[in-house]
């Protein structure tokens, strides 16, 4: 996969910098699950070892390994290979930045309401496809929803004041 | 034993009646539904339908919910090859090459291998259960602490040093699992570890939220990269595929069996079926002449878990029915039903419900039967799913990552997890991490740190306990041979070619 | 075809539901919406259990005009369940089953809670607790399985139970003060699985409630030896060979003075209507009257005491103050650095 990227050319973050960043962050939750293990104590309790003794260890290894990952890296030749174009990263922005704004409005519009924006608007975005065939799919996609989670199986989703309004 | 064989005839007398025949059908359409969407999984599909079923009677009832059990079973399959969403733990090690096959235009042939191999898995457990049902309940009880944990520790030494990614990532990614598994409450000593106090982290990571998220939605964005398609719009969309496919099959009849005879043992073992796929899979990997393929959409990385994970859920309903000690959460469900029909699981129901049990076998039979009929002829329908274009299916496939992330704790930020293991996802997967270390820690790890500090409370921290009799012996020894096994392998082609390898042993 | 005509049933009266709300009456008040019960534990757990019987009863006896629907909310030992009702203030379709976690959870692990953050509604039954042994084992008494237990070296005895600091524990350490010994105490994650484990000879006894082991004592396979209960068990119906519920004696009568009892009640969130909970009162008070949950409490033995409004509220603060003292005593309070 990452090979076509590769093929593709254009310039863009370089592989080894977002490679050493990863590490950096696997360090981190390393230390973080070190720290926390102290908090909770890593030593022989009185009934066994305590809640922290695997954790603290499972931490240790985890900055261990990343500082090999790291080493390595630099201790390899850089072949100056790019981690993804520009484009693409516009390209998996175009993803990430809707997903996280509908993630981020669910616990208020209800999950229904936010599926129907993102549907529609990623169909109309994205897809390029005209409002008259977007918007009936994007209301649709979550009725159907509706009634299988809801009144078919009961399984209760967040609903947002529209359903309210409607009497949910 | 001939008393037997009358109650189960008698059993498929009651089972096909035709009225029953009608509850079968409808039971695994119900599954394959629940199956299919995330939010719902098989535990809370059973849970959610169970109330169906109680103005009926116990065998009837248990025949419909027996078979929404198959069909989600067989309905799992279906996300992780389409999408790459595994929607159970167990079906995880479906999507290492049945979601590359998909890519290919292969689905098809994915699809049906599955749901074969998910039928011969559980057909063959089921015909255990028939046989030597008395003798498996009592080989179950000598499982203690001890004896749990080298199971797990065999699953993980079987899956360990396969993957081609350098190993100190390897190592990270797993041991990134372990800690992610033990956040929230440690059962052992009931206290809080690694939630820094916050409320939300009280639950830990469930494996569900990792997966959809490293899975489902770092696939998603590893697709966008690469220009808006799914790779699988060549599909063949007819039933020719399915004979075509079968008539591949036979040639892995070794591999089917080797997957049940583990899938059967580790279902009775408590362990379950998720170590069961793991491991299957990780021994087809290393015996397999194709082994370099696996990852890459090899049909044996399809049949290998799916089988394996089929034969131990099956087996797990023994123990269930025959102890109390439910082997899965769904099963922990049926249980509940038992228990409302007035039915009290344990070593006297074969005795005084001979009835109802071996109705239960019997529907188990036929259940699967109709079960991969169904879905079989319903291939190329999901198959055609492909075919919708990325950007209608890929909206539609995060809401139901969304819907599935929540449901399992009824909490939004569930969801925003969701996200962020779906970025780390495509982070780890552009810089060589390894994403199968990870789920199977988040699965198992906190399970086998619980059997491990178990069997050390009881010893009182003599780790003999672990050579402490022939069973935990033996699998603790087969686990340290697994786990060394690239070693011994390269030791000996040496030691045969005489040659000093200077190749790397892995 | 009962199944497809049950579920067009099923159907219809979803369908009914949506549109009853716009010519619901004022006078009583009605559930508009399925009702939620949540369950602080995992599935097929004992309070999982009682829960699911009761969604069946009230959908088998149709005691609702809604649905009901069972969430399993785990983490945290519970808290997670408990938070989440302490957070739904105002809910007036949100029940929540307790077990002791409504006690031991926040004292253990912090987790800020407490049952005055919520509003009691009934208390169902009490669940009661069995001293169990393996049936090979030579220990017909309990008397003969405590001097067992003096008569060795402190640590030789493997107590199994459910969870850890809850209330297995609680009466595992009050079983070490009455014998002056210490047992090694090992947490399972279900009662289920105890028994097993006893059954199994992993460990040497359980605590178990007789719901729980109930199967494995008419098997042959596990031996009664005492109840924690000021009195003997009410239930005559003969289950394993000749013997019933009310055989087994006490086990303040063979020397062991510990008792002990535990909560299956329901609470609703801070803020609910007066109304509400009159109403769902009077459904589970029709459900104690439904045969299924009569077989139910004699299965399992359940002391059947059933108690609402300010007598249920002072059981319960008393519980909670026995509570923090055997807490307390066992060292099981949660360190207030966390």
């Amino acid at each position: 996969m990452s090979e076509t990227a590769h093929e593709t050319g254009g310039t863009g973050p370089s592989h080894r910098n977002v490679e050493a960043g990863v590490a950096v962050v696997v360090a981190a939750v390393g230390l973080i699950t070190v720290i926390g293990s102290l908090r909770v104590g890593v030593g022989w309790g009185d009934d066994g070892p305590k809640a922290g003794f695997f954790p603290f260890y499972i931490g240790l290894i985890i900055l261990v390994s990343s500082a090999v990952n790291l080493f390595q890296l630099f201790a390899a030749e850089n072949d100056n290979a790019v981690f993804a174009t520009w484009r693409q990263i516009y390209k998996v922005l175009t993803v990430v930045v809707p997903t996280a704004i509908y993630v981020a409005v669910i616990p208020y519009a209800g999950i229904y309401v936010a599926s129907a924006l993102l549907i529609g608007l990623f169909m109309i975005w994205l897809g390029k496809y005209s409002a008259v065939v977007a918007i009936p799919t994007a209301i649709a996609v979550p009725i159907f929803f509706f009634v299988t989670f809801e009144r078919w199986f009961l399984v209760p989703l967040p609903k947002g004041p529209i359903e309210k309004l409607l009497g949910f | 034993m001939f008393d037997d064989i009358g109650n189960l005839v008698h059993g498929f007398a009651v089972v096909l009646q035709p009225q029953n025949l009608l509850l079968m059908v409808v039971g695994i359409v119900l599954g394959v539904i629940v199956g299919v969407l995330p939010g719902l999984g098989g535990a809370n599909g059973v849970a959610i339908l169970l109330p169906l079923t109680f103005s009926m009677s116990p065998t009837s009832a248990i025949i419909m919910l027996s078979c929404i059990y198959w069909g989600a079973l067989f309905g799992g399959a279906i996300t992780s090859i389409l999408f790459n969403i595994p929607g159970e733990p167990w079906s995880v090690a479906t999507t290492f090459d049945g979601y590359p096959m998909a890519q290919q235009g292969r689905a098809g042939e994915a699809l049906t291998a599955a749901f074969t191999s998910s039928f011969v898995g559980a057909l063959f457990a089921v015909i255990m259960i028939t046989l030597v049902a008395p003798l498996v309940a009592s080989f179950a009880l000598r499982f203690g602490p001890a004896e749990i944990f080298s199971v797990y520790f065999l699953a993980f030494c079987s899956f360990v040093g396969l993957s081609k990614e350098p190993p100190f990532k390897t190592v990270a990614s797993m041991m990134i699992g372990f800690a992610l598994g033990a956040v929230g409450l440690d059962q052992m000593t009931g206290q809080l570890r690694l939630t820094f106090g916050s409320e939300t982290l009280i639950g830990g990571f469930d494996f569900l939220i990792a997966v959809i998220g490293l899975f489902g939605i770092g696939e998603i964005l590893l697709t966008m990269e690469e220009g808006l398609s799914f790779r699988g719009k060549a599909a063949k969309i007819n039933l020719k595929i399915v004979i075509q496919t079968w008539k591949e099959l036979p040639r892995y009849w070794m591999l089917s069996l080797r997957s049940c005879l583990i899938g059967c043992w580790m279902g009775i073992s408590p362990a379950g079926a998720t170590p069961a796929s793991f491991m299957s899979y990780g021994i087809a990997k290393r015996i397999s002449k194709r082994g370099h393929n696996f990852g890459k959409g090899e049909i044996e990385g399809v049949i290998a878990p799916e089988t394996a994970a089929h034969a131990a859920g099956t087996a797990a309903l023994l123990p269930m029915l025959a102890l109390g000690v439910p082997g899965s959460p769904t099963a922990a469900v049926l249980l509940g039903g038992l228990l409302i029909w007035g039915l009290q699981p344990g070593p006297l129901l074969f005795v005084e419900q001979t009835e109802f049990v071996w109705g239960l076998i019997a529907s188990m039979y036929m259940g699967n039967i109709v079960g991969l009929i169904v879905v079989l002829t319903c291939v190329p329908l999901f198959a055609a799913i492909l075919r919708i274009p990325f950007s209608v299916i890929a909206p539609i496939i995060l809401v139901l990552c969304a819907i599935g992330a929540y449901t399992v704790h009824n909490n939004t930020f569930d969801v925003v997890m969701m996200l962020v293991f779906g970025v780390v996802g495509y982070f780890m997967k552009k810089a060589n991490y390894p994403l199968a270390p990870l789920v199977l820690a988040i699965v198992l790890g906190d399970k086998a740190e619980v059997s491990l500090r178990q069997a050390l409370l009881g010893s009182q921290g003599n780790l003999g306990v672990f050579f402490s009799n022939g069973l935990v012996a033996t699998v603790m020894t087969l686990g340290l041979i697994a786990l060394f096994w690239p070693i011994i392998q390269g030791g000996w082609t040496r030691l045969r070619s005489g040659k000093s390898g200077l190749r790397p042993a892995a | 075809m009962p199944a497809t005509s049950k579920i067009l049933r099923f159907g219809a009266a979803c369908l009914g539901g949506a549109l009853a709300f716009s010519a619901a009456p004022a006078a009583a008040w009605e559930p508009t919406h399925p009702i939620e019960i949540i369950v602080p534990a995992g599935t097929g757990g004992g309070a999982d259990q009682m829960a699911r019987t009761m969604q069946g009863i009230i959908t088998k006896h149709a005691l609702s005009k809604q649905p009901v629907v069972v969430i399993n909310k785990a983490g945290g030992a519970g808290g997670e369940g408990f938070l989440d009702v302490k957070n739904s203030k105002g809910n007036d379709h949100k029940l929540i089953i307790t077990l002791s976690n409504l006690f031991t959870t926040p004292l253990a692990t912090g987790i800020p809670f407490s049952w005055k953050d919520m509003t009691p509604v009934t208390m169902m039954a009490l669940d009661e607790f069995v001293l169990w042994v393996n049936a090979e084992k030579p220990y017909k008494t309990a008397k003969d399985y405590i001097d067992a237990i003096k008569a060795a070296p402190d640590n030789t005895f493997k107590m199994g139970g459910t969870g850890s600091k809850q209330e297995d524990q609680i009466i595992t350490v009050a079983l070490q003060k009455a014998t002056g010994k210490k047992m090694i105490y090992i947490p399972q994650a279900g009662g289920g699985a105890v028994a097993v484990q006893l059954v199994g000879n992993h460990v040497d006894s359980t605590v178990n409630n007789p719901i729980e082991a109930v199967a494995h004592w008419r098997a042959g396979k596990l031996n009664p030896l005492c109840v924690f209960d000021s009195q003997k068990l009410d239930y005559k119906d003969k289950i394993a060979g000749d013997k019933s519920w009310n055989d087994i004696p006490t086990c303040k009568s063979a020397g062991l003075d510990v008792e002990y009892l535990m909560l299956r009640g329901f609470f609703m969130p801070p803020g609910v209507s007066k109304d509400a909970v009159a109403y769902y009162v009077d459904m589970f008070k029709k459900v104690r009257e439904t045969p299924e949950w009569k077989k139910l409490m004699s299965d399992g033995a359940f002391n059947t005491t059933f108690m609402v409004g300010d007598e249920y509220a002072k059981w319960v603060a008393d519980a909670e103050k026995l509570h923090e003292g055997l807490m307390k005593e066992a060292g099981f309070l949660a360190a207030k650095s966390n």
